[in-house]
């Protein structure tokens, strides 16, 4: 027990902090590398990587490292990895963020020790409301806005019933409450499934239900990896041929190959709402995809996409004031121009630091290489902005 | 058995002394780091010396001790939220009083209602339908979309104890250091007393305390009671410590880590919690830093620990000094 | 009510109930035979999605996979068996607990590190991709296989217990543990044996299911619970009891999700429904057991002479 203490005392004294050097600017990111999650923060790391490799490493004139840690895809987990960064390595600015819960855990402690904090995936109602703050950032989008084009872009689809299906956590039910929104027809069945460490992956019965409701559209909700056990078990129940599927974060980058692979044809062809597609024609996005695609071998997913351009921003906030981090409220003042070219083309902040932008209706094809991916087939809306900007005092 | 008892008292006190000195010396250096690791610490600390005296002196394996956890958290979090947002005045209060009490009640309900159906079972079966009422309570969690479901709830404000700031971060480790000796010394107390002895007979030989015409129900059911109160109250600690709470407190494997953290420090020693938690965080923040493939050496130690080192470290510790 | 509907559900139940079975008849000998609760029973079911979905992807066959991880399953559990298993047989139930997280944690990163954090997905053959229609039920035809190999383990299970040397063994030594020993049975390999088989049991179950989801890290954690629920439900050390405990919970969790909502809508307004609805599904398999345990609170099927 003695050397226990002894060791305990050690460690203590040896871990001095490792004090940020003024010639430098260091950026934490906080994403999931590990569990099956981290299939997600990987594509993520590696787009930070190469968006570090297009700038050289430099902001504003300065030398940039990236301090990644992990979230283990645990609130509590991701909010002891954000006071690391913030209290240890006294990091300039925090970026990541997959998951609503790690971010809400998270969030209190970055604006307590004032540092800027950028979403780059997770958009919680509440922090796009209520709980707004000058501090926080998003490059990708709020919860409620994908689901919105989704049921809008069924209504241009003329799908009279419908039939829904997401997993039964807060986002799940944004996701449901978004199309329910905007969707004119009926909804004739509704599944909230099992979420959570002993998420549900089979989704029989749910499938016999949808198949009895006799809907003209299904749409789901399924991130990660239970998109792929989803999308594999509706062509397995013969639903591909008598009901379309629609999708929002269910079909992407990551969960493609492997559909590919296990020859799941049937979601050929099926759309899905979203801010952006690989093939988007603007010179930013143009440099970023054959960029992943050269170093990575492999399509970017959005995932990659948002933290791609929450690089590209701090930057521009870095360029701006000469790599001087030193006062926060300059800080927010040049990442709320939003002056950088975006992966989505047109980008700007609304009040409440959501981005307004398009969304688009994309389909699932074949690339000239065989590959499958995603292209757009239509503009759903225009410079839409999320409906909690209004009840955000900012 | 004199020497080794007195081996013990030296060991742990100073250990106690490291608790007391090392983080509150570092912060004043300037390593606000540091008082984070350790807050969160001693707080397990606490909720493992509530489930010791269940699993070491009762003999009660209960694999759902998280729930009290949890639900002391909420205990905090949701009268907050109330007082935040609006809502349910009978119940929304920034004051500590209020929510530590509510803690302590929930906790002392839950656990006289599942205690006494869940002690009708033995060994295993006592493990898991400890665990399944847990489980229940996640599930419930999960599905309280007022309370954020499974985003969890922010904590905007810490519990109100004038003239102590709970925000302030020595002050809240005064309080969890301050509250961990105190449940120490309680739990010391009731296994030397006439009730720890009736549990620990129990544990060895039941049909022998029947004999006696003592019927040990009633003292497991108090045990446990005691043990859901203490954790409980680590709750409200712990919501206080990360002002957000989430059902993922709750979770089995939750409750699974506060049983580890017992059996690697010594599950039959009443300090046995305090070094299993300083262990365990101290190898999770070390191996950690070194890879993302941290869990492969803690798995091993684990394994290596339980092979090698019946009793866990501490019974590693008393054979050393015996032999 | 839907009577399509209602046989295609219990069909997805009973599906599921197989799977279960599967997981649960090794933790189930295991635990009642050497006393040992294997939480690493999780890493075989992972293993053998692993196993299997690399051998079914590099060689284009299902089939050879489903050996595959057979075999695969087999030796690791042999060699875990010897090295570390064997001596926790006489530890107590904590130590096993510790000692079998750790060699979950083991698992897991070291799938982590061979396959990478994404998972395998694999391509069923052309003839398990379609449905089959039986009397106006139309039903996925690989479920239906799976159904069918999970009745044909049971079915080996029920005859190597009952009607073999073996079986008779197992069963003395479920009922009473120190009668083996006295019988003069070499009680290592009968322990290894049994160990060996609920493992390759679990590698099945995981390449089984590795076509309907995929093979992830970590997959079999999330359903370990569960077998654990089935096998305290079914009476420690009882086949008989797993694969009814299996077929109920199964069944009950499959009607809860399918039919719940409906039900609590009659008595609840729809809002209300729509969210206690799967709360009370994902809830109910844990009710099951708290209820049965406290009036049998030893199972429903415990072997006797305890």
């Amino acid at each position: 027990m003695k050397k226990l203490a002894v060791a305990l005392l050690a460690s203590a004294s040896l871990c001095t902090t490792a004090m940020a050097a003024d010639d430098a600017i260091q950026v934490g990111f906080v994403t999931t590398l590990t569990t099956g999650g981290a299939v997600i923060g990987n594509d993520m790391r590696d787009a930070v990587n190469l968006a570090l490799d297009h700038m050289d490493n430099t902001m504003g004139g300065k030398p940039v490292t990236v301090l990644f840690e992990d979230d283990g895809f645990k609130p509590a987990t991701g909010k002891q990895a954000t006071d690391k960064l913030i209290k240890e390595d006294n990091v300039d600015i925090i970026a990541g963020y997959i998951w609503s819960h790690v971010l809400m855990a998270s969030y209190r402690s970055a604006l307590k020790a004032d540092k800027v904090i950028i979403s780059a995936n997770a958009g919680p109602s509440a922090i796009a409301g209520k709980l707004c703050d000058p501090n926080f950032f998003s490059t990708s989008w709020q919860n409620d806005q994908t689901p919105m084009a989704l049921g809008e872009l069924l209504n241009a689809r003329d799908v009279k019933s419908l039939y829904l299906m997401a997993p039964n956590y807060a986002a799940g039910k944004d996701m449901v409450a978004g199309v329910e929104r905007t969707f004119k027809g009926e909804i004739i069945g509704k599944d909230l499934t099992k979420w959570g460490a002993d998420a549900q992956l089979d989704f029989s019965a749910e499938l016999a239900k949808a198949k009895a409701s006799g809907a003209e559209g299904l749409a789901v909700f399924y991130p990660g990896k239970a998109g792929g056990a989803f999308i594999k078990q509706y062509q397995q129940a013969g639903l591909a041929d008598t009901m379309p599927l629609y999708t929002m974060f269910t079909v992407d980058a990551l969960s493609l190959p492997k559909l590919q692979e296990a020859n799941m044809t049937g979601i050929l062809g099926s759309e899905m709402s979203m801010f952006w597609s690989p093939e988007m024609d603007n010179p930013a996005n143009q440099k970023f995809v054959a960029g992943f695609r050269e170093k990575y071998g492999r399509y970017p997913s959005f995932y990659a996409a948002q933290s791609y351009d929450a690089m590209n921003l701090i930057k521009s906030a870095a360029d701006a004031l000469d790599g001087d981090f030193s006062s926060t409220s300059a800080v927010r003042y040049e990442l709320a121009k939003a002056n950088f070219d975006s992966i989505r083309g047109d980008f700007e902040f609304g009040n409440n630091h959501m981005p307004i932008q398009n969304f688009y209706a994309r389909k699932v094809v074949e690339d000239a290489d065989g590959n499958w991916t995603t292209e757009i087939t239509k503009t759903v809306f225009e410079k839409h902005q999320d409906t909690y900007a209004a009840s955000c005092s900012m | 058995m004199e020497a080794s008892s007195k081996t013990s008292i030296f060991v742990g006190a100073i250990f106690l002394v490291v608790l007391a000195v090392v983080p509150v010396a570092l912060f004043y250096a300037g390593e606000i780091f540091w008082i984070d690791i350790f807050t969160r610490l001693v707080i397990l600390a606490i909720a493992g010396t509530s489930l010791y005296l269940l699993l070491g002196v009762a003999g009660l394996p209960s694999f759902g001790h998280a729930a009290y956890l949890g639900l002391g958290a909420y205990a905090v979090g949701i009268p907050v939220h109330y007082a935040t947002m609006g809502g349910a005045e009978w119940l929304a209060s920034y004051n500590g009083w209020w929510q530590f009490s509510l803690a302590i009640l929930v906790s002392a309900l839950f656990a006289l209602v599942t205690g006494a159906i869940s002690l009708r079972t033995r060994g295993v079966h006592f493990i898991m339908i400890t665990m399944a009422f847990s489980q229940m309570i996640y599930y419930a969690l999960i599905s309280l979309e007022e309370y954020g479901a499974d985003d969890g709830l922010s904590v905007y404000s810490p519990s109100e104890f004038p003239p102590l700031l709970l925000d302030n971060p020595i002050h809240l480790y005064g309080i969890c250091f301050g509250s961990l000796l105190l449940v120490l010394y309680v739990v010391h107390r009731l296994q030397h007393s006439r009730f720890g002895r009736v549990l620990q007979a129990a544990k060895q030989n039941e049909t022998r305390v029947l004999a006696s015409g003592v019927n040990p129900f009633k003292y497991r059911l108090l045990a446990y009671v005691m043990a859901g109160v203490i954790a409980g109250y680590a709750g409200a600690l712990m919501a206080n410590f990360s002002l957000f709470i989430s059902p993922d407190m709750v979770e089995w494997s939750r409750s699974g880590e506060l049983m580890f953290m017992i059996i690697l420090g010594g599950s039959q020693h009443i300090l046995g919690p305090l070094v299993g938690s300083s262990l365990f965080i101290l190898l999770e923040f070390v191996l950690s830093r070194w890879s993302i493939y941290w869990h492969l050496p803690f798995g091993i130690i684990l394994l290596l620990v339980v092979l090698f080192g019946r009793g866990g470290i501490i019974g590693m510790l008393r054979r050393d000094k015996q032999s | 009510m839907d009577i399509v509907l209602l046989i295609t559900q219990a069909v997805n139940g009973l599906q599921l109930g197989v799977l279960l079975f599967l997981l649960s008849a090794g933790l189930t000998l295991t635990f009642g035979i050497m006393d040992l609760i294997n939480l690493a029973h999780a890493s075989f079911y992972m293993l053998g999605a692993f196993f299997g979905a690399t051998v079914a992807i590099y060689t284009g066959s299902f089939t050879l996979g489903f050996f595959a991880a057979i075999i695969g399953v087999l030796i690791v559990a042999w060699v875990i068996e010897k090295g570390i298993i064997s001596q926790l047989y006489t530890r107590d139930h904590l130590d096993q607990l510790l000692a079998t997280f750790g060699l979950i944690l083991i698992a897991d990163t070291l799938v982590h590190m061979i396959w990478g954090p994404a998972g395998l997905a694999i391509a069923l053959p052309p003839l398990l991709q379609g449905q089959v229609a039986l009397g106006g039920v139309t039903l996925p035809s690989y479920r239906i296989l799976i159904i069918g190999v999970g009745l044909l383990v049971a079915l080996g299970l029920y005859w190597l217990v009952n009607h073999t040397r073996t079986g008779m063994l197992i069963r003395a030594g479920a009922s009473n543990r120190r009668m083996l020993g006295n019988l003069g049975v070499d009680v290592g390999s009968l322990f290894a044996a049994v160990f060996c088989m609920g493992a390759a049991l679990a590698g099945v179950a995981g390449i089984l299911i590795t076509p309907i989801t995929e093979a992830s890290i970590g997959m079999g954690n999330d359903i370990i619970i569960t077998a654990f629920v089935v096998v305290i439900i079914g009476g420690i050390g009882s086949i008989k009891g797993a694969f009814v405990a299996a077929i109920i919970i199964g069944m009950i969790d499959t009607f809860g999700r399918a039919f719940l909502d409906q039900i609590f809508m009659m008595i609840m307004p729809a809002e209300t429904a729509e969210t206690a609805a799967p709360a009370v599904s994902a809830m109910l398999i844990y009710l099951l057991m708290a209820i049965i345990l406290s009036l049998r609170p030893a199972g429903l099927f415990p072997p006797k002479l305890r």
